[in-house]
């Protein structure tokens, strides 16, 4: 085998990779389109890049949460008996003390994490079975529970990332130069 | 022990702090010196020797060479607490038993895990790694596809944000080391660097984000700074020299040396390019922490510097006054441990621990500090400080800092606050039992 052919695979990828400090990758990474990775691009940011079509409302999701979620769950999203199955409405006073449950109303930024994490995760013994629909719908559901949203409102991809939740504004970074 | 004196010939052992502790140099392959660290004890009252004999074992053919082998029968001690054994839907911890072990590298077999959604059986034919978003190319990796890059090997310590979050109680609990820490392990890693692959796909460097996802139930995913991708981030696809375990990430996984454990993606199968943090559920809530007066902590990435004795500690008791070695581990996120001290009286003096060497950045460094016990109560603890100048808090001033709960916590599996990196104390009584307080 030629000894000159691996250095001339390098110069190839270096020619490549202009601009870059660390360019002897072997280039065995085989191109894909981001159409084909479509179905496993799921994540959704907080300013709604991402969301998927489809809507719910409060009402509608009130049917997919006793089906889909009530069995852990309780109903009313009180919270399960078990440890992993908690309270999906109210909360604590941040105040109350360290120690303190974090929910969706006391806790969370934006509501596409609720969002994102229903669609990747529940239930837990399908996931990934429900429709963005029902996604939508039991999204809204949990937010109206909450008082967060109204008990018409509806949820979409552009009404989603508007929720404003109330712990938003009450987070510190501890190393903001690590970013 | 007033008679080591009668020895004469051994230098009396130095003492660098109060309740017997004995200056390190006695470790420095001076047999000589541990002899007079032990005093009397072991050579003039110990039992008389009987006479040798063989055991069966000696007088048949043992058993068979096997395939895979397994600790002796007599370790079946040595094994990872879990927390949910029956499988119920929620996440599962596996506890890692440090008081039951030594050197610094953490068996495979007993690495700590925790899983979300149960273990997926992964077949490594059909896994695959995307590398796509804010990138001049979208590329797809399988485990062979990484196998045949130039692989980097280091070791680093890999711990769960929520390890030692017992010590949030505001009353000691009585468990272990294995309880109370068990949440971290020390392995080498075996990987491509991740800034490799980026480069390869030729990402935009005025993103400051990646969402990185795994293959589980939850497809779990976390934002990670591109800035760390650059620094020393990996895909690991070893661990220890072979195959990540199923539960820690087989067959590939994101190493972020120094980062809280849950970001380090097990299962990794996607990692997109982004403008801006996903607040992706683990981040949002389990993984950020409530501070005393209801401020909130996010993006919290850094495991900071800690340490903690491993032997003796709870659940260990002392067979007599005597020569003991003091061991534990000691790390840091922020660079390499520069210095440990070990107290024996609670904190009023300390001295400087031995530092067993090679001193990795990131990874566990085993310290050990030769003691002699009197006998009489005393309170061990470790301190350690890494070398950018990062120094392991007093429990007082953590406290005052992060808080405590207000109720004793009723279990150990309970996760109060997350990143506790204060000092943990072992309380030795005068029958040589050994309890966990906060001093």
């Amino acid at each position: 085998m030629s000894m000159h052919k691996p250095v001339a695979a390098l110069a190839l990828a270096l020619s490549f990779c202009a601009g870059t400090a660390f360019a002897q990758s072997p280039g065995l990474g085989k191109p894909i389109t981001e159409a084909d990775i479509k179905a496993w691009d799921i994540a959704v940011l907080p300013d709604g890049t991402n969301l998927p079509a489809g809507s719910g409302t409060p009402a509608q999701g009130a049917k997919v949460y006793l089906e889909k979620c009530s069995a852990c769950h309780a109903e009313g999203g009180k919270g399960g008996a078990g440890p992993g199955a908690g309270p999906l409405v109210g909360g604590a006073p941040l105040t109350t003390g360290i120690e303190v449950a974090k929910t969706i109303a006391n806790y969370y930024a934006y509501a596409t994490t609720l969002f994102d994490y229903v669609r990747r995760a529940m239930p837990e013994n399908a996931p990934r079975s429900l429709t963005d629909t029902e996604v939508y719908a039991v999204t809204a559901y949990i937010l109206a529970l909450n008082k967060l949203i109204g008990e018409n409102d509806v949820m979409d991809a552009k009404t989603l990332p508007q929720v404003k939740m109330p712990n938003r504004d009450n987070f510190i970074l501890p190393y903001p130069d690590r970013i | 022990m007033s008679n080591s004196n009668h020895r004469g010939r051994a230098p009396s052992p130095e003492p660098v702090a109060g309740n017997g502790l004995i200056n390190r140099r006695a470790l420095l392959g001076q047999g000589i010196a541990i002899a007079g660290a032990m005093g009397a004890a072991g050579t003039v009252t110990g039992a008389a020797a009987e006479p040798l004999k063989d055991e069966p074992w000696s007088l048949e053919f043992g058993s068979v060479t096997p395939p895979v082998q397994t600790p002796s029968r007599f370790e079946k001690d040595v094994v990872r607490t879990l927390s949910n054994p029956n499988g119920e839907f929620r996440n599962s911890h596996a506890r890692t038993p440090h008081h039951l072990l030594n050197g610094t590298i953490t068996p495979n077999g007993v690495a700590f895990g925790i899983n979300h959604c149960g273990i997926p059986d992964i077949d490594p034919a059909k896994h695959k790694l995307v590398i796509h978003g804010m990138v001049r190319q979208p590329l797809e990796f399988t485990l062979e596809t990484l196998s045949r890059y130039p692989l980097v090997t280091r070791p680093a310590f890999l711990e769960c944000a929520g390890n030692s979050a017992p010590m949030f109680s505001n009353q000691p609990m009585q468990v272990t080391a294995q309880a109370i820490h068990g949440l971290v392990f020390n392995a080498e890693w075996t990987g491509v660097p991740l800034s490799t692959l980026l480069d390869e796909a030729g990402i935009d460097r005025s993103a400051k984000w990646l969402v990185a996802e795994g293959a589980d139930g939850q497809m779990l995913d976390r934002s990670v700074p591109v800035k760390k991708a650059y620094d020393d981030a990996l895909v690991a696809i070893y661990q220890n020299g072979e195959h990540l375990m199923p539960g820690n990430g087989y067959p590939m996984r994101l190493l972020l040396p120094g980062y809280q454990g849950n970001m380090n993606v097990k299962f990794l199968r996607r990692i997109k390019v982004i403008d801006q943090p996903a607040y992706t559920f683990f981040e949002t809530k389990n993984y950020s922490q409530v501070l005393p007066g209801g401020k909130t902590w996010r993006f919290h990435f850094l495991m900071e510097v800690k340490s903690f004795i491993t032997t003796p500690s709870f659940g260990h008791s002392l067979k007599g006054p005597g020569f003991y070695a003091i061991s534990g581990v000691a790390y840091s996120g922020g660079g390499r441990i520069a210095k440990v001290m070990v107290s024996a009286d609670g904190g009023k003096s300390w001295g400087d621990a031995a530092l067993q060497g090679p001193i990795y950045q990131k990874a566990f460094t085993r310290f050990v500090m030769p003691w002699r016990w009197d006998g009489q109560p005393a309170i061990l603890q470790s301190r350690a400080w890494d070398d950018a100048g990062n120094v392991q808090p007093l429990r007082a001033e953590f406290v005052a800092a992060r808080g405590e709960t207000k109720q004793p916590v009723a279990t150990p599996l309970a996760f109060p606050n997350q990143h506790y990196n204060s000092l943990t104390s072992w309380g030795v009584d005068s029958k040589g039992e050994i309890k966990h307080v906060y001093a």
